[in-house]
């Protein structure tokens, strides 16, 4: 517990750069990956950070320093060089962008490999820590490394905003961005440099491996949140900030962690709460919005065949049995009874023992399910010309969903017909 | 005797992982494979920590099972959530691997496994532990063994679902309208390649299984255009660069994985270039021919 009100507390200057450098490096990595995720290229990211390791490794070797500037410069060329690549395989040859890519990411990964088990072998007393770039230590973050990271960060972000139209139009629509004279190229350019930036900064926190992780998780997280591309981005460097808070909690409690993966476990929760909770786009969310539906549907469809019987009879409000109901239309016996319930406590249907009822209620609202099924009938037929006997399923689908405004609309187009296709006639209400 | 055994035991994980490459390239699904060789981490450790040794049928059985959940929750999210198909692979696998170094680190003392062992594998130490019988002769390495019998089981799960395997890879609609599960034999697959992950894992480690069942399927894929050509020339790249990965990683001392991984990129890179049918020389050299009938008219 002490170890929490010491590090939230800030007092340490060590505790309040590890923690500044961390949340700017996810939140940075975080913007900058939104606009990989916008544009569907979520595993290129996975391949340039992979792909970044031999060429920190070759910085190391060909300077023999631990400078970042060394070492964001090699991974920076051995970064664009494998995009090229993939590019290169996926449109000069028959093989597929994801076995171009997963074949760069592992090739270029294990020429790192070889580099840094040479490097390490070879007695260099500098290259020690070295190995953090593959799973990242917040807490390495000291000194002057922390100055570059964090000035390179800022960078990002300042050509992020400047530049924040123009990405995003790239992102949705490419064609018109062409259009309107852009130089798609170019900017596609610097948004590529952007993105193998993050990464090579980005791997300080988490490390190659997982560095996908904090490219497009929290854009995936942040997208079940918002349908406006503004709040999206502002939520991902949020989402972003969290777990770089946490990646560098956990480095100061626990040193001998690796601090990437707990890094990327914290933004991974925040996804899977997004997933499945988010309002409206969340997996939960929906699936109630389809039950409801669903409830819906039953509900009309059953009305509507007490409707039907009452207009053979000509009386709707005669009360009939389960059977009855379902000789005239099938329905699965239990859950018909406990549709029938149902409606009964809403108020649409009379019980008596085992027969039910349409009441005043009910009837109006199967008469207007049905009307709007005879109506759009009429329209598909006469309007759009198709054959009377094809549009029966289409009206099925449509009298549970169409609004007020919708219907009122139909009723005028048609002219308030008297009788569907099938020549059965249109109820209005009285 | 010890650089035949690492070889020998780098061929069988690199034939296993050739072959079966082969069939993902093709449905598109390499990143899936990528996924899954990550994914099945946390499934190693944890059921190391049950078996409490890591050549177990448990550890097995129990990785191929996280594989067909990998590959479920990547098409739940997909389908599902309606998250996008690279975001849904991309978070999924990430998030399993982060669990398992995590679960690494926490058992530190009780697991023997080690995050570089997780990254590249062990396959110097290959012949260290070696089977003995009870009279002290030496019969071989344990990984040579394990690697052997994954390399027989996959060799007979393709020749005996070769029909349903080909069928689904290149004509799922006729495959399930001849009452071929293509559900079934997707997860079979996914099933395959996570227990063959697993057993290269000791050897390669989680990372470098990707390049092995990668690059040598595509480098066939650019050769040739018969499948069971590919097969078999897949497995041969991946014995080649299995060998000659070994000796320059001697040469260099450096990590013997990382080498057998960075060969079957130059391997890769040779058939990009050189292969007869979709090689970009040979491409180029064709367009000129096909130019010069016309250009020597004008001439004469």
């Amino acid at each position: 517990m002490n170890s929490l009100v010491d590090f939230f507390s800030f007092q340490d200057p060590n505790i309040r750069y590890v923690v500044i450098g961390s949340i700017l490096l996810t939140a940075s990595s975080a913007i900058v990956g939104s606009f990989t995720f916008l544009n569907k290229r979520s595993l290129v990211g996975d391949a340039i950070a992979h792909a970044v390791l031999p060429g920190i490794c070759l910085g190391f070797i060909l300077s023999g320093t631990k400078n970042p500037v060394f070492l964001i410069g090699g991974a920076f060329i051995t970064g664009w060089i494998s995009l090229v690549l993939v590019d290169f395989i996926t449109t000069r040859t028959r093989i597929k962008e994801d076995t171009a890519i997963g074949l760069i990411l592992s090739v270029f990964f294990g020429f790192g490999i070889v580099l840094l088990t040479v490097i390490q072998k070879s007695g260099n007393a500098a290259q020690s820590g070295l190995d953090h770039f593959l799973f990242g230590k917040a807490a390495a973050l000291v000194g002057e490394d922390l100055y570059t990271f964090a000035a390179v960060a800022i960078i990002l972000l300042i050509a992020v905003f400047l530049l924040f139209k123009e990405f995003a139009l790239l992102a949705f629509d490419k064609d018109f961005a062409r259009a309107i004279g852009l130089p798609v190229r170019r900017i596609e350019l610097v948004l590529t440099s952007l993105i193998v930036l993050a990464v090579v900064i980005g791997i300080q926190a988490v490390g190659v491996v997982l560095m996908a992780a904090i490219l497009i998780t929290p854009a995936a997280a942040a997208r079940f949140w918002t349908d406006k591309i503004k709040v999206m981005f502002l939520l991902a460097s949020i989402f972003g900030a969290l777990s770089g808070l946490a990646g560098a909690y956990i480095s100061y409690v626990a040193p001998a962690m690796p601090t990437g993966p707990w890094i990327v476990i914290v933004i991974s929760v925040i996804a899977f709460v997004s997933f499945f909770l988010a309002p409206k786009r969340g997996v939960i969310s929906r699936v109630l919005k389809q039950n409801t539906i669903r409830k819906t549907i039953n509900d009309e469809n059953v009305l509507k065949a007490l409707y039907q019987l009452g207009e053979e009879s000509k009386n709707f409000f005669i009360q009939r049995s389960v059977d009855e109901i379902i000789r005239r239309r099938k329905f699965e016996r239990e859950n018909l009874i406990a549709v029938l319930k149902r409606l009964r406590n809403q108020g649409y249907l009379e019980q008596t023992r085992n027969v039910w009822g349409l009441n005043e209620a009910g009837k109006g609202r199967a008469q207007r399910v049905v009307k709007i099924h005879r109506l759009w009938e009429l329209y598909l037929t006469t309007q759009l010309h198709i054959a009377p006997d094809h549009v029966h399923d289409d009206a099925d689908t449509i009298e549970h969903l169409l609004t007020p405004e919708l219907e009122a609309e139909l009723e005028r187009v048609l002219n308030y017909p008297k009788t569907d296709p099938h020549k059965s006639e249109i109820p209005y209400r009285e | 005797m010890n650089s035949l055994y690492i070889i020998l035991t780098a061929s069988l994980v690199s034939m296993s992982c050739a072959l079966l490459g082969c069939f993902l390239i093709l449905r598109k699904m390499a990143m899936v494979g990528d996924a899954i060789s990550h994914a099945v981490l946390p499934g190693i450790v944890v059921a190391f920590l049950i078996s409490g040794s890591r050549d177990s049928v448990t550890m097995l059985v129990g990785a191929g099972l996280i594989g067909i959940v990998t590959t479920f929750l990547i098409e739940f999210l997909h389908k599902k959530a309606k998250l996008q198909a690279d975001a849904s692979i991309g978070v999924t696998f990430t998030w399993l691997f982060a669990v398992g170094v995590v679960l690494i680190s926490l058992f530190a003392g009780k697991v023997d496994l080690d995050q570089d062992c997780v990254l590249y594998g062990e396959i110097a130490y290959v012949p260290l532990d070696l089977v003995l019988t009870d009279n002290g002769y030496i019969l071989g390495p344990r990984a040579l063994y394990i690697v052997g019998t994954i390399l027989a089981l996959i060799v007979l799960f393709i020749i005996f679902g070769y029909k349903e395997l080909f069928l689904t890879t290149f004509d799922p609609a006729y495959a399930s309208a001849i009452g071929i599960s293509t559900t079934l034999w997707h997860y079979l697959l996914m099933g395959a390649v996570s227990a063959t992950t697993v057993a290269s894992f000791e050897s390669v480690g989680a990372i470098l299984v990707v390049a092995l069942l990668i690059a040598p399927a595509a480098t066939a894929y650019l050769i040739t255009d018969n499948f069971k050509w590919m097969l078999i020339i897949a497995c041969i790249t991946g014995v080649l660069s299995s060998i000659t990965g070994y000796y320059i990683a001697v040469w260099l001392d450096g990590s013997i994985a990382g080498a057998v991984a960075s060969m079957t990129g130059i391997f890769f890179g040779l058939a990009l270039l050189l292969s007869p049918t979709h090689g970009i020389l040979f491409k180029k050299l064709k367009s000129t021919t096909e130019n010069q009938p016309s250009a020597q008219k004008v001439v004469v």
